[in-house]
């Protein structure tokens, strides 16, 4: 027979309540649209496609805009939307991460580094988008560039933020120990500011996604943002919408990947906030 | 036995802290002592009396602005392995073990991995931390980190300890066990140390010599030989002698007051 603690039983009520309480919410806003489109009086929302279509349009074998589950079109510009935001994503980790360490753990870096990079981040990056094309051959690189911009300024400053905020009794065990540099880089700066450093790995990731979004509207010629743009001039609403579910899905999805690698390395960061909760 | 080495010897130790804005603060002045090795030398002060800044003095991370400080004859100018201080904020690196911990000291000196292993394993055994050597800092209780952080330094063969009010912060029941353990880890090792209180009771308990600080700027006052039996049990706090002692302390303590009263 199977027996249940009680303490374990309590748990799984409560995952189920969760579960109810997550799909409820995803009802509610499916309602909510249904309603808001088909029987408010406002000609603005009736304009707008019903989530019945949406899914209709997006699950036919022979969509009527050309984009649905069933056409090779549709995995083509995921494909390039992807590739891009893990393009950027990537180049981001490889310069920001090494950036924001080196301006944390030294002073002198980080005195060459955070003014230039307080004036630019402000910047939205859709503003790069006309220098990033005169800069680049062709749109592609340019659309990664702004994509990875986003991203770079998230990592680099989170892993600066880590970096600092570790204590300094820290540092001077290592050093008091005989600690090298490259010790204190490797198993005190590094693993110290990981916590941090995943934060912004998360974060880049989600901007790296809404800045591609903006970028592919504006220049390119596949890619998830380019079809939500390009349905919205053909009068294709439905695949408006399309375009915006895959990119929050492909979002989310990634953001999970990310977190989950972050959950594997610090198993101590896990079991320290177990501890505290 | 180790011969007896860490004898620290400062003159007329002067330290002035600088804050922008602000006006400055004397936090040492004239401060003079001779920590003799192999003893158990307690500095008592109230809070804000410059023990701290004399610990880290000490350990080499502060500077004095006058004066001299030896480690057997030899000036200190910088942080070392010789004078190993544990921290009044536990000190353990979160994302290591308590193994990684306790090891990395020797090994970020170029030692062999599996004798900081098995040199870590005793020391953690004799701390009653056997079980937990897999364990990260933040599944510990307060007392066994504190225990996790002395093995940490004891490992290095350090010549003097530097203890910085080790057990604060520590409930009384365990900071009581912990002073239990340390004095038997000191009966035991002869480890020349400066232990950093602002509790007489625990000076008391643990010291073969007190020294007494005046408040800042900071200097010691006055010399006490607790001259209490060893080994010592936690019981010996009920003694005539403690108890005489204990008078001396207090009476040496608010004369200090009184002398700042005055002036």
């Amino acid at each position: 027979m199977n027996v249940t603690s009680l303490p374990a039983r309590r748990a799984s009520n409560r995952a189920v309540e969760r579960y109810l309480l997550t799909a409820t919410g995803l009802v509610g806003f499916v309602v909510l649209w249904y309603a808001s489109v088909k029987w408010l009086p406002i000609d603005a929302f009736n304009r707008l496609p019903d989530p019945l279509s949406v899914v209709v349009e997006w699950t036919s074998p022979d969509p009527d805009y050309g984009i649905s589950i069933f056409t090779a079109d549709y995995y083509t510009h995921i494909f390039y939307s992807t590739y891009r935001a893990l393009a950027a994503f990537f180049l981001a980790v490889i310069l920001g991460v090494p950036l924001g360490i080196m301006m944390g753990w030294k002073k002198s870096v980080r005195s060459y580094a955070s003014s230039l990079l307080g004036l630019l981040r402000p910047v939205p990056p859709l503003a790069w988008v006309p220098i990033a094309i005169l800069m680049f051959p062709g749109v592609e690189l340019a659309v990664i560039f702004v994509t990875f911009l986003v991203a770079f300024f998230a990592t680099t400053m989170n892993t600066l933020v880590g970096v600092k905020a570790i204590p300094e009794d820290y540092f001077r065990a290592a050093s008091c120990f005989g600690a090298s540099d490259r010790d204190v880089l490797w198993d005190i700066v590094i693993p110290g500011a990981m916590p941090s450093i995943f934060t912004g790995l998360q974060i880049a990731m989600g901007a790296a996604w809404f800045s591609l979004a903006a970028g592919e509207m504006i220049a390119a010629q596949y890619g998830l943002g380019f079809i939500i743009w390009e349905a919205y001039n053909l009068i294709q609403y439905p695949t408006i919408v399309i375009g915006m579910a895959t990119l929050g899905l492909v979002g989310y999805v990634s953001s999970s990947i990310v977190r989950w690698f972050g959950k594997r390395l610090m198993v101590w960061h896990e079991q320290k906030l177990g501890m505290a909760g | 036995m180790r011969s007896a080495q860490g004898a620290l010897v400062g003159t007329n130790l002067a330290k002035t802290y600088h804050v922008k804005d602000q006006p400055p603060v004397e936090v040492l002045k004239d401060c003079s002592f001779e920590f003799e090795p192999a003893m158990l030398n307690v500095v008592m002060g109230t809070s804000g009396c410059g023990k701290s800044t004399l610990a880290h003095m000490l350990a080499g991370y502060v500077r004095p602005d006058e004066g001299t400080l030896t480690i057997d004859g030899v000036p200190i100018t910088d942080a070392g392995p010789d004078r190993l201080m544990v921290f009044q904020e536990t000190a353990l690196w979160p994302w290591m073990t308590v193994e990684e911990n306790v090891i990395f000291g020797p090994l970020s000196r170029g030692g062999s991995r599996s004798k900081a292993v098995a040199a870590s394993n005793d020391l953690l055994q004799r701390f009653g931390l056997g079980d937990f050597k897999d364990k990260y800092p933040g599944q510990l209780s307060g007392g066994m980190m504190r225990r996790a952080e002395l093995a940490q330094a004891l490992v290095n063969s350090p010549k003097v300890m530097i203890l910085d009010e080790p057990f604060r912060g520590l409930d009384v029941m365990t900071r009581e066990l912990m002073q239990e353990y340390y004095i038997k880890l000191f009966e035991d090792t002869r480890l020349s140390t400066v232990f950093i209180t602002a509790e007489l009771e625990e000076a008391l308990f643990l010291a073969d010599r007190i020294y007494l600080m005046s408040d800042a700027p900071g200097r010691i006052v006055k010399i006490i030989d607790v001259d209490l039996p060893r080994p010592r049990e936690i019981s010996c706090t009920a003694t005539k002698r403690y108890v005489e002692l204990e008078q001396e302390a207090l009476a040496a303590l608010y004369a200090g007051q009184g002398e700042e009263a005055n002036a």
